[in-house]
């Protein structure tokens, strides 16, 4: 290679770094990396309200497939905590790191999401008015801008990736019914549903279970087991039944307490763990 | 289960063909509502003897041309209230941006036959101006005067809107400001130093292209081509509520933290069909300025704006012929109500807007829809 040949592509390296340093971008194109393990880290994080600390340095690590379940009294930060991951909220102070590249605090929510991180909220959110065909089909991962979508025709794969949805999550028979209409649980399942069809590599679940019956809450578990492995997920949940059922007495499970870690481990360890009793689970 | 027959409709609504524009009822509405304003209209004013009972007077024909400007704006309201859930009480601004640069352009054409014989048009003679203000420029050429028709109300949307959406104002806070841009607009308007004749406006205009706006063919012709533009506009906007973007409107107004969180950018949705809004608003008020005779800038007052909202609510948000249903229903009642009981008609309006609110969350298209219920075609249309 020719030394000014060499010097052209150094400038060309030294202009875009400078671009991809300066500018966010709109549309997320870089590609989180997986190589090391990690699907989510968050490191020290700390925000207040008006001086009451929601989250006190708080730190948690997630592995690529890994299924935790995040337990806590109200008010330990477990909402804030999603809130700072998905961009809802900039912490004061901390890191979040998607894969080991991706900085998320950088991104907006919309590209949290583009990138590759579902969020499930407390209470469930879905598009009333369209019917359930279509929630999921807004969900569908595909170009996010607004002439793609004024143009979007569905292909047969996608149209079978709905179909597939649709079957796990036990609405095929619904499917052009109001999402309005639907049970509660039926609402917390399409709104899980919605987030598989975004395809997201780590699912944030805000407490899926809750008013569900019994038996929807043993589906759901059993929904939960079969993503384990293919995508990372962090449930947040205070049904301890559900939560036995998820970690089948050999996953960790982090307890939050004042907005930080109190302590991590198996179910049956932090059940035993004298803090841990005080202040969540003797009451 | 108070909030089930809605819901139900919407669910017939999903269930119509895909793909399809409209269905066969659909495109048979639209042929006649093409052939009624296009052949039945001018026939039985122009071709129809003045004596014959079945004779259409010009009087009707100019309430028609008003009539179909007001349903373009309840068009683009159910646009952006109905389909996306953001309530503009300012939308007369942009009615009376597009009104006033189809004005300047009549300004112009009127020549040297105004009061004052002179070239320049009656209020700048008036106001002792010698030449045009800057904005006046190209108000001899009616191509670009129609640009600004679209483009005037656009911009300002546009970056009124890209700063209202970025710091996520919504709610009545957005409808506020929408109501304080149009009050603060009327203002400027009113100034003679603004260059747009002050309280007065533009009127005493003669010509369109060299036509006489006074002429029984002419007056015909400008209800027509307003026909029509309602007519396409519906149909642009059918094929917007039934593309995925149209969609995303629909999920934003639902549940817009869900939108955000699915991926989508929400500002860049909201901004694009609120300044498309503005644009058809705009292109109504070109239209309703040389059939009316008169724009100044009564028509940026609040109320007016306000009355938008009302014709859309009447006929029912989030089914595109509601709006111009209400349109139609709340102006040919106010056209006959000011005539026969011309003290009671604000009383009328408000009791009707009332009586909407409480009875028909669904507007006039509801109630049909109800009567119908066992008929549940998925004509939305």
């Amino acid at each position: 290679m020719t030394p000014d040949l060499m010097q052209a592509g150094a400038a060309r390296r030294a202009a875009y770094e400078a671009k991809a340093v300066g500018g966010k971008p709109r549309f997320v194109s870089e590609e989180p990396y997986f190589g090391q393990g990690v699907a989510l880290y968050v490191e020290d994080i700390t925000v207040s309200f008006d001086g009451f600390k929601a989250l006190n340095k708080l730190s948690l690590t997630i592995d690529v497939g890994e299924l935790r379940c995040i337990i806590g009294p109200n008010g330990a930060g477990k909402t804030t905590m999603m809130d700072c991951i998905t961009g809802k909220t900039r912490p004061d102070a901390g890191k979040v790191f998607f894969g080991s590249n991706i900085d998320l605090l950088r991104l907006k929510e919309q590209q949290v999401a583009q990138i590759g991180v579902g969020r499930k909220f407390q209470k469930p959110t879905v598009y009333e008015q369209l019917s359930v065909f279509h929630n999921l089909e807004l969900a569908l991962k595909a170009d996010r801008r607004v002439r793609a979508s004024l143009f979007f025709k569905l292909t047969g794969a996608q149209q079978d990736r709905i179909d597939e949805v649709l079957v796990l999550i036990h609405l095929r028979d619904q499917a052009q019914r109001t999402a309005g209409l639907l049970s509660h649980g039926q609402k917390q399942w399409l709104e899980i549903g919605m987030l598989l069809m975004q395809d997201p590599r780590l699912l944030l679940l805000d407490e899926p279970v809750a008013g569900m019956t019994d038996e929807e809450t043993e589906r759901t578990a059993e929904l939960f087991l079969g993503l384990e492995g293919k995508h990372s997920l962090v449930v947040v949940e205070h049904d301890m039944k559900f939560v036995d059922a998820l970690t089948q007495g050999c996953k960790k499970v982090t307890v939050l307490h004042e907005g930080s870690v109190l302590a991590e481990g198996l179910l049956s360890e932090v059940q035993a763990n004298q803090k841990v009793v005080e202040v969540y689970l003797g009451r | 289960m108070s909030g089930a027959p809605s819901l139900a409709m919407a669910d017939a609504a999903a269930l119509a063909p895909r793909g399809a524009l409209l269905g066969a009822r659909g495109w048979a509405a639209v042929a006649a509502a093409t052939l009624t304003i296009t052949v039945l209209v001018p026939l039985l004013n122009l071709m129809v003897p003045e004596d014959n009972a079945l004779h259409l007077g010009d009087f009707y024909v100019s309430l028609l041309g008003k009539i179909l400007c007001y349903a373009i704006c309840a068009l683009a309201m159910d646009l952006i209230w109905g389909y996306t859930g953001i309530l503009s009480l300012g939308h007369g601004v942009f009615f009376a941006l597009g009104g006033y640069a189809m004005g300047m352009y009549l300004m112009r054409q009127i020549g040297t036959d105004g009061q004052y014989k002179s070239a320049m048009p009656d209020f700048m003679v008036f106001l002792d101006w010698k030449e045009y203000p800057w904005h006046w420029a190209l108000s001899d050429s009616f191509v670009a005067q129609m640009l600004l028709v679209v483009l005037a109300p656009g911009l300002l949307a546009f970056v009124f809107g890209y700063f209202a959406f970025r710091s996520r104002i919504k709610g009545v806070y957005f409808s506020i400001i929408t109501q304080a841009l149009t009050f603060a607009a009327m203002l400027l308007f009113f100034r003679n130093e603004t260059g747009f004749g002050g309280n007065n406006g533009f009127t005493d205009f003669k010509r369109l292209l060299g036509q006489p706006l006074n002429s029984p063919a002419t007056r015909v012709l400008l209800c027509v081509i307003t026909g029509l533009v309602l007519i396409g506009f519906f149909l642009m906007a059918r094929a917007i509520v039934h593309s995925k973007y149209g969609r995303v409107l629909q999920a934003i107004r639902d549940a817009e933290t869900r939108v955000m969180f699915t991926g989508y950018d929400p500002v860049i949705y909201k901004l694009s069909i609120w300044t498309l809004s503005a644009m058809m608003c705009g292109v109504a008020g070109a239209l309703y300025v040389p059939q009316v005779g008169i724009i100044n800038p009564g028509e940026m007052s609040p109320a007016a704006s306000i009355e938008i909202a009302i014709w859309a609510a009447v006929g029912g948000r989030a089914t595109l012929i509601g709006p111009i249903i209400g349109a139609f229903f709340v102006n040919g009642a106010k056209s006959w109500f000011t005539v026969a009981f011309p003290e009671y008609w604000l009383f009328f309006l408000g009791a009707l807007f009332i009586a909407v609110t409480l009875f028909l969350p669904n507007g006039l298209v509801g109630l049909f829809r109800r009567k119908s219920e066992g008929v549940r075609t998925g004509h939305d249309a």
